[in-house]
């Protein structure tokens, strides 16, 4: 119990200074958003009457507590395009990017985990070396060259599915999970050949100790020791990249969301940051950096049920 | 010298990582430096007889939806990547290593600070990072160059704080110590080259990953502007002529799958050497 507390203080600060990196990273960008907002042939005094209005005259510090208690609040400011909430514009978004990332981590962890330990069984064999070449291969296809041709294989040779055919989960959402399922292979394939390679030579290397010798010598034979000693201290390290590993991929859908056309998170983003429409682009970066925060603080409590022995001699 | 070479030869033929990584990356690098001095179209030229033309003896990879040549434009956008992800990882590790080194060393309250900094840059994935600081900055090049490298340097530092951290306790530091030598050459003579080696293989990882990361957001359209290709930005513009004209979106998909599978061999085969 101590110990979830002190990671959740951590998070917090955590949770701070990112607010603040990111606030003051906006801040400091030349440009007057109170003359964005009007356009250039507004009058002086409108101006100042704006930026009063929009609290642009008070000290840094004092903005980034206003600005940082409305989030918290769930008020994430307006846009400065299109003046209406920005919470307005990215709520119903963040559905499809979750929805992506979390079918693409449950893609890798269903393939990834039964192929890391069939490899590290047969360690050297025919299909252990095929694979770990494929793995190498597969790192380094960028996801966005691999959804191209995904796109290209499966939607249009083999039509499984229709390129740009995005139908919205409000509408019908096994047609929705159902176009999905091809981004987020393409998102998904080189995380599965990184855990492949992790969880592979992490089972090679726990099978090398002192228990695992034990464990045979106890009569058990090579299955009993893989399943009941060896993969519970295999796993550990695998967890704390799998926690890392769905960060990325809500960084990965946002450049897949582009190829396959899927109205996400990623378009908003993308043109509030060549809009320079800061608020969204604030709200849209805090609200990825929360769920990744969280996530590690997930990953760290699970990890510490997996294996009690963490966090006793801190 | 001579046996020395051939020695090497005959260790990196043994090898079939080694060997796969050293021919793929000569491939690339001699594109690389062959298209400082010849290519063989003018990479912007555009031609409008010759518009998606496929794979021919004329245009080894075909010609783009403007008439131009892709393998000029190909070598011309590699040497992009490969610059922008080389000047990527040297901001990352130069600064990263900085970091690391002092704060794993002093420790303290200024190690603390600058944690919690690197914790909170470690909450953006790579690519997210670097999307915030170029819309900081601005688009181009520079601009991307000196994003993605900010946004390398935390692992760079957690990776050289760690080590620093361990070595910090060792025999030869303390005793180095006694004989009475500064802290900065505590740190650069007697600890970083104990740590070249995490270092380098953490500098080829990171260079692939520039690799992606920079195709990634080039692909976005944050890198070079046009009419200048690059990788990533060719892909983009090649995507919706993918059923009529394959070679020009392949082309330059399997440059970059080649780029980064080269260094990722090469690194495999290094971590065999011994």
């Amino acid at each position: 119990m101590k110990y979830i507390i002190k990671k959740v203080i951590s998070m917090i600060i955590t949770l701070v200074v990112v607010s603040l990196c990111v606030f003051l990273a906006f801040s400091i960008i030349p440009g007057d958003p109170a003359l964005k907002k009007l356009g250039t042939e507004a009058s002086p005094e409108l101006i100042a009457q704006t930026r009063e209005q929009m609290g642009l005259n008070d000290p840094v510090i004092v903005r980034y507590f206003r600005w940082f208690t409305a989030f918290l609040h769930g008020d994430m400011g307006k846009s400065y395009n299109y003046s209406v909430p920005v919470s307005g514009m990215i709520l119903n978004k963040i559905p499809i990017t979750l929805t992506m990332a979390i079918m693409s981590f449950l893609l890798t962890i269903i393939v990834s985990i039964p192929m890391g330990i069939i490899t590290a069984k047969h360690e050297g064999g025919v299909l252990d070396r095929v694979v770990t070449v494929i793995n190498q291969i597969i790192m380094a296809v960028p996801p966005f060259f691999s959804g191209i041709l995904i796109t290209f294989i499966f939607g249009m040779v083999f039509k499984l599915f229709t390129p740009g055919g995005f139908v919205s989960y409000s509408d019908d959402f096994a047609g929705f999970v159902g176009y999905l399922v091809f981004p987020s292979i393409a998102v998904a394939l080189p995380k599965i050949a990184m855990t492949v390679k992790m969880l592979r030579g992490s089972v090679i290397d726990e099978a090398k100790k002192d228990y695992t010798r034990t464990a045979y010598s106890r009569g058990n034979n090579t299955n009993g020791v893989l399943y009941r000693h060896v993969l519970k201290n295999a796993l550990i390290p695998v967890i704390t990249f799998l926690g890392m590993l769905l960060a990325d991929m809500i960084a990965g859908s946002i450049v897949i969301e582009q190829v396959f056309g899927i109205p996400g998170i990623s378009r908003i983003l993308l043109t509030s940051i060549s809009n320079r429409d800061y608020p969204v682009v604030e709200a849209i970066i805090m609200g990825i950096a929360m769920i990744v925060i969280v996530t590690n603080l997930l990953v760290d409590i699970i990890y510490r049920i997996v294996d009690p022995r963490i966090g006793i001699e801190e | 010298m001579r046996n020395k070479c051939a020695e090497v030869i005959k260790k990196i033929k043994k090898d079939p990582y080694m060997c796969a990584g050293v021919i793929i990356t000569v491939i690339i690098l001699l594109m690389i430096v062959v298209g400082l001095f010849w290519m063989p179209y003018e990479p912007t030229k555009m031609s409008a007889s010759e518009k998606l033309k496929g794979i021919s003896f004329k245009h080894i990879m075909g010609t783009d939806n403007m008439g131009r040549d892709v393998f000029s434009r190909v070598m011309y956008g590699s040497r992009v990547t490969f610059l922008i992800a080389l000047g990527t990882v040297f901001i990352g590790a130069f600064m990263g290593t900085l970091i690391g080194a002092l704060t794993g060393y002093y420790g303290g309250l200024f190690d603390e600070i600058t944690m919690r900094v690197i914790d909170a840059m470690f909450a953006f994935p790579s690519i997210l990072l670097a999307l915030v600081i170029v819309s900081v900055f601005g688009t181009g090049w520079i601009q991307l160059l000196f994003s993605l490298g900010i946004a390398f340097i935390p692992s760079f530092a957690r990776i050289v704080r760690g080590e620093v951290l361990r070595c910090r306790n060792t025999d030869y530091v303390e005793s180095a110590k006694l004989q009475g030598v500064s802290d900065v050459r505590m740190i650069f003579v007697h600890i970083l080259p104990n740590i070249k080696g995490v270092l380098a293989s953490s500098i080829l990882i990171g260079f692939n990953n520039a690799v992606l990361a920079e195709a990634g957001l080039s692909y976005l359209g944050v890198g070079s502007q046009p009419p200048y290709a690059s990788l990533g930005k060719m892909l983009s513009d090649a995507q919706q002529y993918m059923f009529t004209t394959p070679s020009y979106c392949l082309c330059p998909g399997l440059v970059i799958v080649l780029m980064v599978l080269g260094f990722s061999f090469l690194g495999e085969g290094i971590r065999r050497w011994e």
